[in-house]
């Protein structure tokens, strides 16, 4: 009775990831595909990795998204982490509110973040050409009066829905170290400065990575803030990947999906390989 | 020292008061507004026009929601009976998918789904259309499943089930053994420890399992776009369209979105209301 049902279950959750995963697995094979479809076997090629490296936009965009990644991730850990210590330090009084504020981009929908970043920019824009003609007026040197949505004003979004993330990860951090490890700093001469670099700050490191991580992961993953944000002179692999879909069907998207799935698999097996190496050293530290 | 380090809030506070608050503030405003400044309802009137794109977008979300339920609890709570190992790779099996960008995971339904699609060619290969039309008397060719709502629902069940499965899981696995124990104990069958400990416990789980699911469900234009056809629009692509298309119109596109986020805050207070009173019942 007991075996059945477990053989059951295991049925069950096969069925899940079969669910989960025969589309990416069609995508993967059917980037191989020597025709020109998705539904179509014609043989095995490789054209159409071949053509995607030969196509400047889909190239393009792949800078542009691991460049705003990249850069998001960066101001956004750094940014998170200051706060999330400003935060841990603050009296709960002032801290609840701000924290409630610092929910908003992760509670919100996205296209409600989007849309509403979006509208600011174009107001500010706005204000910004009437301020630049007045400007302008004086004679001193010249502003540009027409400012548009692109690179910066994505990587604005971007380091807006990334922080949160770094902040939620650092709090528990902060909140488990002990705090009388900060005093004893002082008390050993530290100045304040030294306290938080040699003793706050490797305490919580580890969430700090974990956070990078996260919002790097958001950073590449997200379409919707993006295509709010980005206007039309900057364009991420998933703004372009839309406009691709909308068209037609093309195996050169197959290929990039391909492509990001090995990466993402690379990427992963490096993590856990990582955190396996320290669970050991963790492990042989504590039976020495 | 301690006083000190709040200090360091500074920078974001700002950051936040004009990146978070202020566009907020901003929908707000635009929603209340008419197109010569002037504070207007007239965007929320105008949506009675658009009732049935309302309408829709709750029911595909709805049903979304109900089939990951109905699909993420049990195999969460299956997942939760395996041994450790298995439970390791099931997770990462589970969350691999949500790193890849789900436009490409939705895209690979669009050939499974087409009229010559895989699936289509495959029910003709076993016969089942044959079957069909032999059955019901009537004379297909393939079965219509692209462009239609529950091809719509299928892309959101697809993208969104690991957000029910993750949260169902993790307070699962968090469950006191010894409180199943002592139900049991007390005379508890297993039908009645899921229903009276095991379900009761695990609602904070499913209430935001419900929340990570019914929120991108009802606000996604992307998945409408390309499964749906795009002709039987969402709230999504109608925000979509009042930013991006040619009817623009940000006033009536910042009203709907303040709409979305009064249905954001009803879940949150809904789920702390529960998820407070769950989290004593487990103190106690």
């Amino acid at each position: 009775m007991k075996r059945g049902a477990s053989v059951f279950n295991r049925a069950v959750m096969s069925l899940v990831f079969l669910f989960l995963y025969a589309p990416i697995f069609l995508l993967i094979i059917f980037s191989f595909n020597a025709g020109n479809s998705n539904m179509v076997w014609k043989g095995f090629s490789l054209q159409w990795y071949e053509q995607l490296f030969h196509n400047r936009l889909i190239m393009q965009s792949v800078y542009t998204t691991l460049l705003v990644s990249f850069l998001a991730t960066l101001i956004a850990t750094a940014a998170g982490t200051f706060a999330a210590i400003g935060f841990y330090a603050m009296r709960r009084r002032w801290r609840s509110p701000l924290m409630t504020v610092n929910n908003i981009p992760m509670m919100n929908a996205d296209i409600v973040t989007g849309v509403s970043l979006c509208l600011l920019f174009v107001a500010f824009f706005g204000l910004w050409g009437n301020f630049a003609g007045w400007f302008n007026s004086l004679g001193l040197f010249q502003l540009p009066t027409r400012l548009s949505m692109g690179f910066g004003t994505m990587l604005i979004a971007h380091v807006t829905f990334n922080i949160p993330y770094v902040i939620l990860s650092i709090g528990p951090k902060l909140r488990q170290m002990d705090k009388s490890l900060i005093d004893a700093a002082q008390d050993l001469g530290c100045t304040w400065m030294q306290a938080f670099w040699k003793v706050v700050l490797p305490e919580i490191k580890p969430g700090i990575i974990s956070g990078a991580l996260t919002a790097f992961t958001m950073s590449i993953d997200d379409f919707v803030i993006s295509y709010f944000t980005a206007g039309s002179s900057a364009s991420t692999l998933s703004v372009t990947i839309y406009g691709m879909t909308k068209r037609k069907v093309n195996p050169q998207i197959n290929a990039v999906s391909t492509l990001l799935f090995v990466s993402v698999l690379l990427l992963l097996a490096a993590v856990n390989i990582r955190e396996a190496r320290q669970e050991r050293l963790a492990a042989q530290r504590r039976q020495s | 020292m301690k006083r000190k380090l709040s200090l360091f809030a500074i920078p974001y506070v700002v950051w936040m008061a004009l990146f978070v608050v202020a566009p907020v503030f901003l929908v707000v405003l635009y929603a209340f507004s008419s197109k010569t400044g002037g504070f207007t309802l007239d965007n929320f009137a105008r949506m009675g026009t658009y009732a049935v794109v309302f309408g829709r977008s709750f029911r595909l979300a709805l049903i979304a929601t109900g089939i990951c339920l109905a699909i993420g609890y049990p195999v969460s709570y299956m997942m939760s009976k395996e041994g450790p190992r298995f439970q390791r790779i099931a997770m990462v099996l589970i969350m691999l998918p949500m790193w890849m960008n789900f436009l490409l995971r939705t895209y690979s339904w669009m050939a499974i789904l087409e009229n010559n699609g895989l699936l289509n060619q495959l029910f003709q290969k076993i016969g089942l259309i044959d079957l069909w039309n032999h059955v019901f008397g009537t004379n297909l060719t393939f079965f219509p499943m692209m462009n239609t709502q529950g091809a719509v629902v299928l892309g959101m069940v697809y993208n969104y089930l690991p957000f029910m499965i993750l949260p169902i899981y993790s307070v699962i696995i968090k469950l006191d053994p010894s409180l199943l124990e002592a139900a049991r104990d007390l005379g508890a069958d297993s039908v009645n420890v899921f229903r009276r400990v095991i379900l009761p416990l695990s609602l904070p789980g499913v209430l935001s399992g419900i929340t990570m699911v019914f929120v991108p469900s009802v606000s996604t234009f992307a998945i409408s776009t390309m499964l749906g056809g795009g002709t039987r629009i969402l709230l999504g692509d109608l925000i979509e369209q009042q930013f991006t298309g040619g009817a623009y119109n940000p006033y009536l596109g910042a009203a709907i979105a303040l709409v979305m986020m009064a249905i954001v805050v009803l879940c949150m207070w809904v789920m702390n209301h529960f998820g407070e009173g769950e989290e004593q019942a487990v103190m106690l």
